[in-house]
């Protein structure tokens, strides 16, 4: 019996120890949900959360001191995905969800200053200087990063208009459970 | 068919709706007189959308191609009727939206010339390229409602080496029966059209599947078949949805397509007879879509029935054509089970549109949906053996994972389940709607990878640029210094020389 006890705690001991190395030594230096958070994000870097970009904003997500609805572009979607990532519960009738937009470009107020050119982070503006710049659509992910750029305000955002192709059936409107009920 | 077969054969699944079909189907065919204007909708096909290829004020005759094909999946429009393109421009689809789409407008010069057409005698000589080709330019897609290119799928047929031939005659829908028509009056060009297809996919059989609510059609159809012994009238027991292809195909074969694949897969290929019917004219007469039967039906029609039209008619000519009792409180394309609502008449009549239900206000009432009482009927009804009941409380919670994980991508949207719904849960439109969604959300996934791919490209370039930059300072740094050093060093020789030459005797 008490070899068994012995037997028993020199191998808890030892064990203990070697988990304790290995805690210290192999230590993960980020935590995995914060890389898992940043390739959620839009990883366009525009600032608009108040972060220097993606990769500052997941960590404060990870740490929980930011909410969930901190990222304008990704809007309602983006919050509620991040809200089940970190398991919490949240709110989400008070995002503001404008849904997609692109930026549009004025062209009769675009002096061709190439500002916007060198803010924008997927290279979705073309022009040249003094020339009148425009929007490729499909690149532009409407972060906004090119609005504040612009000295005359040319720049815009607008939602993507809706297509045939992209027109979805409006959920059904449900009386709530009940309703009958009280009625009869 | 025995007493046992009758058994074993009635299919569990769907549903059996008042089927509404006479007295709609009984009338005889009409052919509505070419409006004077007619709008040709660039997207009336699955696949890309055709490029127009005419220029606004130019003479066309009817047969003429309008707009081309463009990409591997689409189909190209001709022009209906002789006349001037007079407007390329937007008109509004029919569709539940009511959005607009591009479209050409063709004023009709009355006179209906044709175009120099290329008939050809005997179509088993051809190669089944050949006939796939033909079959594309003459712009036929499936008429049952589906609107797939037809020679996509002969080529597709080809090469998976499909055996079977099916030919949907089953028009389960309910109000409509422009397929019974074409079947009845038509069912020599029925029967050869599927020659024809068979010819081309390399089928050894054709099954027609017609429901046994149709007798005519199937005596016609007996007729004109009894000379190919290849392609057998099959009647099929009228269920909703019997002219779903994968219903259809087990019925017929006993074969279950499986979820995700296609039926060619299982060695069939389902063409609906009204295709058949438009690949005979393309390759024996050489002519191209440009006109088809359309079941006008609904309790709000004064003399219901089918027009044989031209594509591009306004649905209100059309209707006014057959008369109105009353001003229409719904308008379907399509069946009732499955159309599409309309929210106005002056939408376009599209290659896919096999009939216009104008339903009066009685038909026309929708009940209140009722809390799920959770009876099971939707799961009784449902030919593909899903849990409508599950997939809809997920969906009204915005749990569309949870609706995917019930195998939602296997619906076919067909209706039962709302249909039997005692609590009138418009079950379909949850999934129609949570399908849009889902989609909604693979687009957005995609635009954020191709986004992130392109801030990547950015990193890259900006890297780039400032090493370039350095380098080039470094570069010029290094030259101003061997200038430098070459300029020092020519003075030292330049002294030296001078001392030299001063300290030479003279």
């Amino acid at each position: 019996m008490l070899i068994a006890v012995g037997s028993l705690a020199l191998m808890g001991l030892a064990l203990g120890a070697v988990l304790g190395t290995a805690a210290r030594y192999l230590a993960v230096a980020e935590n995995p949900v914060e890389s898992q958070l940043k390739e959620m994000l839009p990883g366009s870097q525009c600032g608009q959360c108040g972060f220097v970009g993606c990769a500052q904003a997941a960590a404060a997500l990870a740490a929980g001191t930011a909410p969930v609805t901190l990222c304008p572009p990704g809007g309602r979607a983006l919050a509620a995905a991040l809200a089940a990532k970190l398991g919490i519960k949240v709110d989400l009738s008070a995002v503001s969800d404008a849904g997609p937009q692109v930026a549009e470009v004025a062209e009769e107020i675009c002096i061709g200053c190439c500002r916007c050119i060198k803010a924008c982070p997927t290279d979705a503006v073309v022009g040249a200087a003094k020339q009148i710049h425009n929007v490729i659509r499909e690149a532009c992910t409407g972060c906004g990063a090119c609005i504040d750029r612009c000295p005359t305000e040319a720049m815009t955002l607008a939602p993507i208009p809706v297509s045939l192709q992209h027109w979805v059936w409006p959920k059904p409107v449900l009386a709530p459970v009940g309703a009958a009920l009280r009625e009869a | 068919m025995g007493f046992l077969d009758r058994i074993f054969r009635e299919p569990r699944w769907g549903v059996h709706p008042d089927d509404h079909k006479r007295p709609a189907a009984d009338a005889p065919l009409r052919i509505l007189p070419p409006p004077a204007r007619l709008y040709l909708p660039l997207h009336q096909h699955v696949g890309g959308a055709a490029r127009p290829v005419v220029l606004v004020g130019q003479k066309v005759l009817k047969g003429e191609l309008l707009a081309a094909a463009q990409g591997n999946i689409s189909a190209p429009i001709h022009a209906p009727v002789s006349g001037v393109v007079s407007a390329i421009g937007e008109v509004t689809a029919p569709h539940a939206s009511g959005l607009s789409f591009a479209a050409i407008t063709v004023e009709s010069d009355f006179e209906g010339r044709w175009i120099d057409t290329d008939p050809v005698a005997d179509p088993f000589a051809l190669a089944p390229e050949e006939i796939a080709r033909r079959t594309a330019l003459a712009g036929v897609v499936g008429l049952g409602g589906a609107t797939f290119p037809a020679a996509v799928k002969f080529a597709l047929g080809k090469r998976l080496a499909v055996s079977t031939l099916i030919v949907n005659g089953g028009e389960c829908e309910p109000y409509l029966s422009s397929d019974d028509r074409i079947m009845r009056d038509s069912a020599d060009q029925v029967v050869d059209g599927a020659r024809i297809v068979m010819h081309a996919i390399g089928a050894r059989e054709a099954l027609v599947g017609i429901e046994d609510n149709k007798p005519e059609a199937i005596a016609a159809m007996r007729i004109a078949a009894a000379a190919y012994p290849e392609v057998k009238i099959c009647p099929v027991p009228a269920r909703y949805p019997m002219g779903s292809d994968k219903q259809l195909i087990q019925t017929l074969t006993g074969k279950e397509v499986p979820a995700d694949a296609r039926a060619a897969e299982v060695g069939v290929l389902v063409h609906n007879v009204s295709t058949c019917a438009a690949v005979h004219k393309a390759i024996r007469l050489g002519q191209p879509l440009v006109e088809r039967i359309v079941t006008i039906n609904g309790g709000a029609v004064a003399h219901p029935g089918n027009i044989f039209a031209p594509l591009g008619t306004l649905v209100d000519e059309l209707l006014a054509f057959t008369g109105l009792l009353a001003p229409p409180a719904r308008l379907i394309l399509g069946g009732p089970m499955m159309g599409t609502p309309l929210l106005h008449g002056k939408v376009p009549l599209v290659k896919g549109a096999s009939g216009i239900l104008a339903f009066s206000a009685q038909e026309a009432v929708i009940p209140e949906a009722g809390p799920c009482i959770r009876c099971g009927n939707c799961t009784r009804a449902c030919p593909m053996g899903l849990l409508p009941l599950e997939m809809a409380a997920r969906i009204r919670v915005g749990e569309l994972d949870g609706a995917v994980d019930f195998m939602l991508s296997d619906c076919i949207s067909c209706g039962c389940c709302a249909y039997v719904c005692p609590s009138h849960i418009p079950l379909v439109q949850y999934f129609s709607h949570a399908k849009g969604e889902l989609a909604g959300r693979e687009r957005a996934k995609l635009r954020s990878d191709a986004a992130k791919r392109l801030i990547d490209a950015r990193v890259v370039r900006l890297e780039r640029e400032a090493r370039e930059k350095s380098a080039a300072a470094a570069r010029r740094k290094a030259e101003r210094a061997a200038a430098k050093a070459k300029a020092e060093a020519e003075a030292v020789n330049a002294t030296a020389a001078t001392t030299t030459a001063e300290g030479e005797p003279a």
